[in-house]
Order: structure tokens, then C-alpha cells, then sequence
């Protein structure tokens, strides 16, 4: 049984084609077999984040035109046997593919994979409708702002009304010491206003900027983000982990705390 | 929050998550305030007619269902208080 999942959240630079890397690396390193499309046709990304972008060549338009068979585009990950890249064209725009192309195009991968992860771009134009089209579960990227949750919310109601199966929220990039202050929404705060299920948090952390500078994932670090992208790698695949979050307030400075001035 | 930030003023995630609550109701069902407002003034007016209200205490809300779903459509809330009834 294939599953094929698209990451989506309307608002640009929230973090979809980290958590797209990041969790067809931890799905593979389970075992099992995964494709991430990347859709964002004219703003690749996806193989720079991968490491990958010097073994392009063939793209996804390329595979819809008939130039070449899917087999010659994609691109296998240099650390893990199963996982498998379909990178997007750089030099065409989103209507070089339209949604029948993109149904057929799943279609034939289906039967060779476990997931198929799609990268969404940003926005709800032509090449959100080709990257939701062929999905039945999605995962909305959303950080704990204003904008990005708003466009979260508008992503749901798209999404509700196209009859998509399973919706989940993934929090991104939390400050858990602003979040202590007040001055950072809360995971509850954030599932409370939009009313889709958690599926996971990561936390705001330097190791993404690392390991995004190196072309890595951060599934092989031993970073607290790296251990949120695999649990949640892990609660895809069906495995029931609960999601922890870091304390807001270490021993220490609950011993020191009291001695302390309050700060506002 | 600790106490000595109980009288100090809002903290800033509590007015982005209100600010939110805002915009997402007027968001989810395409209704803008000022449309909201239309709406209060007419059944002021249309109470009016019947019964002597409190308009100053009038308040219309759009309440939104807590749980997403096809079936959850919002609702709209009015609250208005009666000084007393014509005869």
C-alpha cells in the first residue's frame, strides 16, 4: 500500500522542503521505500537541501513531456537505498504541468514505493493544485506567527473542500523560552486555532541551519530536531509516540529562579 | 506567567492568538466587519419595532465550531439585552 503525502502551507520560508527532506530521510531509514517529488516547478529546492543537486538530470516536466521515462529522472539519495528524488525543472514555470499530468504521473509510481512525499510551493495557484492532486494525506508546515497560521487556515479550507482524508499539523521552528514568556504562541494555543491533530513540533534549532548548510539531514544528528523529525517519521509509518515537548523551565534555573529578580 | 506579570499587560502571544481568532472567523466565511456591523444595525432596527432594547450592550459574534469538519458551519451569536417590552 502506497501512501502519498503532500507538504503544504500556503505561506513561503516556514519550513516545507526541510521537513520534506527530512522526513523521506526518516521514512527511509525505517526501510522503507520513498519518492519526494519536488513540484515547485521554476524555484527548485529540494535537491540543494538533499545534497543532491549535482546529479540532476532529467525533471519532472521532463518526465510529463514524454523526453524521458521516470525511471532516468529520478535521482537516488547518496545515504539511504530506498528513498529517491523526482527534482522539479528550474528553468519552466507552474503551468508547464497540469493536474491530470501530475494524477498520471503518481499513478505509475504508486506500485514502486511506500510514500510519496510531494513538495507543495508556496501559494494556492496552479502548482498547489498540482501537488495536492494526487494526495490523500497532507501535512501543514506552519511556525507559531500571525501570517503563517493564517495561511495554514486558508490551506485547511482549500484542502477540506478537495475531500483530502487526513490532515496534520506540523509546528515548526518553536522557541520553547518564548513560549514560557508568553510571547510565543503555544503548540496547544496553535492546535487550538486551527483544530487539525499535532503530528509534531519542532523546535527552533542552529543544527537545521548546519545541516541545510551541508546538504544533510537532520535525521542522522543527535539535535532536538532531529529526534522531532524522526518521531514524526516514525508516526507516519503508524508507530504510536507521544509527542514530547521540551521542559519550558530546566532544574537549574528552577533552583536559581527563586532568587532572582523577575525580568519582564 | 508568574505572579508579579499578573497586573502587567497582555503578553504578546495572547494578543497574536486573539488577534488570530479574529481574522480567522471574518477569513473562514468570507464576513468582514464591516458587513457584521450592517447586520447589528438591521436587527437593532427590526427588534426596535417590538421591544425596547439595550443597544448600547448589543453583540453579534460569529462563533466558529472548536472541531474542523464539513459539517461544522459557524454560527452566528446575538445577545440583546431587553429593557422592556412594548405592549
Amino acid at each position: 500500500m502506497c501512501e502519498v503525502i503532500v507538504i503544504t502551507s500556503g505561506k513561503g520560508g516556514v519550513g516545507k522542503t526541510t521537513t520534506t527532506a527530512n522526513l523521506g530521510s526518516g521514512l527511509a531509514a525505517l526501510g522503507k521505500k520513498v519518492v519526494m517529488i519536488d513540484t515547485d516547478i521554476g524555484l527548485r529546492n529540494l535537491d540543494v537541501v538533499l545534497g543532491l543537486e549535482n546529479r540532476i538530470v532529467y525533471n519532472l516536466v521532463d518526465v510529463v513531456e514524454g523526453v524521458c521515462r521516470i525511471k532516468q529522472a529520478l535521482i537516488r539519495d547518496k545515504r539511504y537505498p530506498g528513498l529517491y528524488l523526482l527534482p522539479s525543472a528550474q528553468t519552466r514555470d507552474k503551468t508547464a504541468v497540469n493536474e491530470q499530468q501530475m494524477l498520471k504521473l503518481i499513478e505509475q509510481l504508486k506500485n514502486q514505493f511506500d510514500y510519496i512525499l510531494l513538495d507543495c510551493p508556496a501559494g494556492i495557484e496552479q502548482g498547489f493544485k498540482n501537488a495536492i492532486v494526487g494526495a490523500s494525506r497532507a501535512i501543514i508546515v506552519t511556525t507559531p506567527e500571525v501570517s503563517a497560521i493564517r495561511d495554514a487556515d486558508r490551506i485547511i479550507g482549500l484542502l477540506e473542500s478537495h475531500e483530502m482524508n487526513q490532515i496534520d499539523l506540523l509546528l515548526n521552528r518553536v522557541r520553547f523560552d518564548l513560549v514560557k514568556k508568553g510571547d510565543m504562541m503555544s503548540p496547544n494555543d496553535v492546535v487550538e486555532i486551527l483544530g487539525i491533530p499535532l503530528i509534531g513540533v519542532i523546535p527552533d534549532d542552529e543544527q537545521v541551519v548546519i545541516s541545510t548548510n551541508q546538504g544533510e539531514p537532520l535525521v542522522e544528528t543527535v539535535s532536538l530536531a532531529g529526534k522531532a523529525y524522526r518521531n514524526i517519521s516514525q508516526r507516519i509509518n503508524g508507530e504510536k509516540i507521544p509527542i514530547e515537548l521540551p521542559n519550558y523551565v530546566s532544574f537549574w534555573t528552577k533552583v536559581t529562579g527563586i532568587f532572582q529578580k523577575p525580568t519582564s | 506567567m508568574n505572579t508579579f506579570n499578573l497586573f502587567k499587560k497582555k503578553s504578546s502571544g495572547d494578543i497574536a492568538k486573539d488577534r488570530l481568532k479574529i481574522l480567522l472567523i471574518s477569513d473562514r466565511i468570507n464576513c468582514s466587519p464591516q458587513t457584521l456591523q450592517m447586520i447589528k444595525q438591521e436587527l437593532i432596527h427590526s427588534i426596535s419595532k417590538y421591544m425596547s432594547i439595550d443597544e448600547e450592550h448589543v453583540e453579534i459574534i460569529l462563533k466558529k465550531n472548536s472541531k474542523r469538519g464539513k459539517n461544522k458551519k459557524p454560527s452566528l451569536y446575538a445577545n440583546i439585552p431587553i429593557l422592556n417590552i412594548h405592549e
